[in-house]
C-alpha cells in the first residue's frame, strides 16, 4: 500500500509542472496567440525562484519570484508580438532561445549551491491519516495551486463573459475588433499569465521537484506542456487528463524497469509520449468538436487597422 | 520541435564563440561539451579543467568552448566550426563525439584533435580517458557493507562501454563483501534531466533499494536520498553540500593536469595523437572524502583505493559473465581493449542490457 502511494504521489509530482505550464498556454493560445517560449519562460521561472529562495532563504518569496519573473519575461514576447506584430514562431522560438542562455548566465554564481525546498502541506491529525491523509492532505504546495488553476480557468473560459471573449478573440480578432473590444489588452493579459504559469511551473522544479539550479534543467518540460495543449485540443480537463497521463507512463515505465521488466528500455522511454499522444488524440476523435475547439486566429499576427 | 531547438541551439552556441581578436603567438584551444558548463557535474569538471589551463599557461594561450551540443551529427557543425575559428587543439569530451570528430580531423589534418572516452584514433586524432570503473568498485565495497539490504539502486543513462564497465566494476566490488548482492538498474536515457534523475531515484527506492548509485550527472538522486535518510553517490563532483547525511563519497573527475599537459605539448610541437586511459593512481580519478560511514566501513575503502592507485586492477579473475560462462581465470587481469568495448554483464547483474 505504502508504495502505491509513494507512486501516486511521485506522478503528482512529475505531472504538476507541464501541468500548470499548459494551463497557461491554453489560455495564451485560447486567445489566439502561439507562443513558443514556453520552455524559455518555465527555465527564467527556475533560475529566479531558485535566486529568490537562495538569496532570501524563503521558499514562498522563491515561489512568488518565480511567477514574477515569469510574467515579465513573457511581456517581453508581448510587446514584440502585440505590439510590434512580429512574427509569433520566430519570436517565441527566439524567447525559448534567449531564456535557456540568460538563465544560465544569471545563474552561474548558483551552480553548486544547495537550495531551499518549498515544505510539503502538514496539516496535524489530517496529513497522517493512512493513504488518503497524504494524497489530499500531505503534498506541496504547488500541486494544490495547480488543480486549483485547472478548475479557475475551466470556470473563467466557459462560465464568464470575460472568458467569452477572451475565446472569440481567438476565433476572429477582426471580428471582435469591430465590435469594440480591446483585442490587444485581452492578449497582453493572456500573455502574461500564460508566462506567469510557466515561471510557476519551472518554481516548482528548482524549489520542489529537484530543488537546485542547474542549466537546462527543464529538460524540454516546456515543449512537452506545449504539446498537450494542442493534443487536448485546448480543453483544460484534457490537459489535466494528458498531463496525468504523461506523468504515470512516465513514472510507471521507470517503475517497469527498476522490476526488471525484460523490455527495452529505449522503448520504454518513448512510452510517455507515445501513450499521452495516443490517448489525447482518441478522445478528441470528433473533429467537429475538435474544429470548434481551434482558435481560428492561432498565430496569425493582428494589427488594428484604427 | 524538439530538433528543430536543437538545431537551433547548436547554431547559436556555435555562433556564440568567442570571436576575439587573436594574437599571432597565442595557441588556441578549444573545448566541446555535451552538456551545459553549469551541470555541475561532468562538463563542469570538464569546464574546470579547462580553466586550469587557463590559469597554468596564462597568455600563452586562448581559450574557447561550446556547451550544449547534442550528441550525433549535431556535433559535426560544432567540430567544423571551431576548426574554422582557428582553434589548434580541439577537445571532444563526450563519447557521442566519436564520429563527428573523425570526420573532422580528416578535414583539418593541421588540427590536433582529442577526443575522451572513445576508441577511434587517427592521425590527429588522440584519446583519452578515465578509469572511472576503479572508482565504482571502491562505492561498490561501500555499498555493500552500508545497504541493510543488500539491495542499490543504479541510475544509468545509456549503455555504452563506460556505462556497463562501471556496473561491473561496482557490482564485483559489492559481490568482494556480500557476495548475494543485488542492484535494480533504471536507465533514463539521458545524461541530464535532473527531474528524471530525481524520479527514478524515487522509484529504485521505492522497490526496496536502500542506496542509490548514479552513472548521471545531477544532484538530484542523492537529495532524493537525503530527504529519504538513506545513502548514495555524488558523481562527477563533490555533492556534499546537496546531500551533508547521504552523500558517502563522491566519484570525482580531475581533467586539468592532463590537459595543461596537452595544450604544452602543442605549444612546444610535441604533440602527437595518443591514448592514454589515466587512473586513481595519476589523479584523474578521485574520490570525495568517505563520509556518513563507520570507521571500519572507512578503512576498508581506503585501502582498497590504496591497493588499485598501487596498480591492482579491479577486473582480475576469476570472473565470470552474466549467463555464468566463464570470463577471467583466477589471477587473469582484463585487457583494455576488452573493457572499452564492454557489451555484456558479469555474474549477478540483474538486468538485460539493452543493445
Amino acid at each position: 500500500m505504502d508504495i502505491t502511494v509513494n507512486i501516486l504521489l511521485t506522478i503528482a509530482t512529475a505531472a504538476t509542472p507541464l501541468l500548470i505550464a499548459a494551463i497557461g498556454e491554453l489560455v495564451v493560445e485560447r486567445s489566439g496567440v502561439l507562443n513558443l517560449g514556453v520552455e524559455g519562460m518555465m527555465i527564467m521561472g527556475a533560475v529566479g525562484g531558485f535566486g529568490a529562495g537562495y538569496l532570501t532563504g524563503s521558499p514562498w518569496i522563491g515561489l512568488l519570484a518565480a511567477i514574477i519573473v515569469g510574467a515579465l519575461f513573457s511581456l517581453l514576447f508581448a510587446v514584440m508580438t502585440l505590439s510590434l506584430a512580429t512574427n509569433q514562431v520566430a519570436t517565441g522560438l527566439s524567447l525559448t532561445l534567449l531564456g535557456l542562455g540568460l538563465s544560465g548566465m544569471i545563474g552561474t554564481s548558483f551552480v553548486g549551491q544547495p537550495g531551499v525546498r518549498l515544505p510539503n502541506l502538514d496539516i496535524p491529525g489530517l496529513s497522517s491519516i493512512p493513504v488518503v491523509g497524504r494524497l489530499i492532505f500531505g503534498q506541496d504546495p504547488v500541486f494544490y495551486i495547480s488543480i486549483a488553476l485547472t478548475a479557475a480557468v475551466m470556470w473563467f473560459l466557459f462560465r464568464t463573459r470575460t472568458g467569452l471573449t477572451l475565446r472569440s478573440i481567438g476565433d476572429s480578432h477582426t471580428s471582435a475588433h469591430a465590435l469594440g473590444i480591446k483585442v490587444i489588452r485581452y492578449r497582453y493579459l493572456a500573455v502574461i499569465f500564460g508566462g506567469a504559469c510557466a515561471g510557476l511551473a519551472g518554481g516548482h522544479l528548482s524549489l520542489v521537484y529537484t530543488p537546485q539550479w542547474v542549466e537546462n534543467m527543464s529538460a524540454g518540460r516546456g515543449w512537452i506542456a506545449l504539446a498537450l495543449v494542442v493534443f487536448a485540443s485546448w480543453r483544460p480537463w484534457r490537459v489535466l487528463a494528458g498531463a496525468y497521463i504523461f506523468g504515470a507512463v512516465w513514472i510507471g515505465q521507470l517503475h517497469a524497469q527498476a522490476f526488471g521488466i525484460p523490455v527495452p528500455s529505449q522503448f520504454l522511454s518513448s512510452l510517455p509520449y507515445l501513450a499521452t499522444i495516443v490517448v489525447l488524440v482518441l478522445i478528441s476523435r470528433n473533429k467537429r468538436l475538435t474544429m470548434m475547439n481551434t482558435p481560428a486566429s492561432l498565430g496569425q499576427p493582428f494589427v488594428p487597422d484604427r | 520541435m524538439k530538433k528543430l531547438l536543437i538545431a537551433l541551439m547548436t547554431t547559436a552556441a556555435a555562433l556564440s564563440v568567442a570571436a576575439t581578436a587573436e594574437a599571432a603567438d597565442k595557441l588556441k584551444a578549444c573545448w566541446v561539451y555535451t552538456g551545459p558548463i553549469g551541470d555541475f557535474g561532468y562538463s563542469y569538471q570538464h569546464d574546470q579543467g579547462r580553466l586550469e589551463v587557463e590559469k597554468a599557461l596564462g597568455d600563452k594561450v586562448e581559450t574557447a568552448y561550446l556547451e550544449n551540443v547534442s550528441e550525433g551529427p549535431d556535433a559535426d557543425r560544432a567540430f567544423e566550426r571551431l576548426a574554422r575559428e582557428k582553434c589548434k587543439i580541439i577537445f571532444g569530451t563526450s563519447f557521442g563525439f566519436m564520429d563527428a570528430e573523425v570526420k573532422v580531423a580528416k578535414k583539418f589534418p593541421k588540427v590536433m584533435f582529442e577526443h575522451a572516452t572513445g576508441y577511434k584514433t587517427g592521425a590527429n586524432l588522440g584519446i583519452y580517458n578515465a578509469r572511472f570503473y576503479e572508482g565504482r568498485y571502491v562505492l561498490g565495497q561501500i555499498a555493500a557493507k552500508e545497504s541493510k539490504k543488500g539491495l542499490a539502486g543504479y541510475i544509468v543513462s545509456f549503455p555504452i562501454p563506460e556505462v556497463v564497465m562501471g556496473i561491473n566494476s561496482f557490482m564485483l566490488g559489492a559481490q568482494s563483501v556480500n557476495p548475494d548482492f543485488k542492484i535494480k538498474i533504471v536507465w533514463v536515457n539521458s545524461w541530464f534531466d535532473p527531474g528524471k534523475e530525481a524520479d527514478a531515484a524515487k522509484a529504485l527506492f521505492d522497490q526496496g533499494a536502500d542506496i542509490i548509485v548514479q552513472h548521471t550527472d545531477s544532484t538530484a538522486a542523492l537529495q532524493v536520498a537525503e530527504e529519504r535518510k538513506l545513502h548514495g553517490f555524488g558523481q562527477s563532483s563533490d555533492m556534499i553540500k546537496f546531500a551533508p547525511n547521504a552523500q558517502l563519497t563522491a566519484l570525482t573527475d580531475e581533467w586539468g593536469p592532463y590537459y595543461i599537459s596537452r595544450v604544452q605539448a602543442a605549444l612546444d610541437g610535441t604533440w602527437k595523437p595518443d591514448n592514454v586511459w589515466l587512473g586513481i593512481k595519476d589523479g584523474a580519478v578521485k574520490l570525495a572524502p568517505f563520509t556518513n560511514m563507520p570507521d571500519d566501513v572507512k578503512a576498508m575503502a581506503e585501502a582498497t583505493t590504496k591497493k588499485i592507485a598501487g596498480g591492482w586492477n579491479p577486473f582480475t579473475g576469476p570472473v565470470s559473465k552474466q549467463d555464468g560462462s566463464p570470463w577471467l581465470k583466477d589471477g587473469e587481469v582484463a585487457d583494455d581493449g576488452t573493457l572499452l568495448g564492454m557489451n555484456f554483464y558479469v555474474k549477478g547483474v540483474d538486468d538485460k542490457l539493452p543493445q
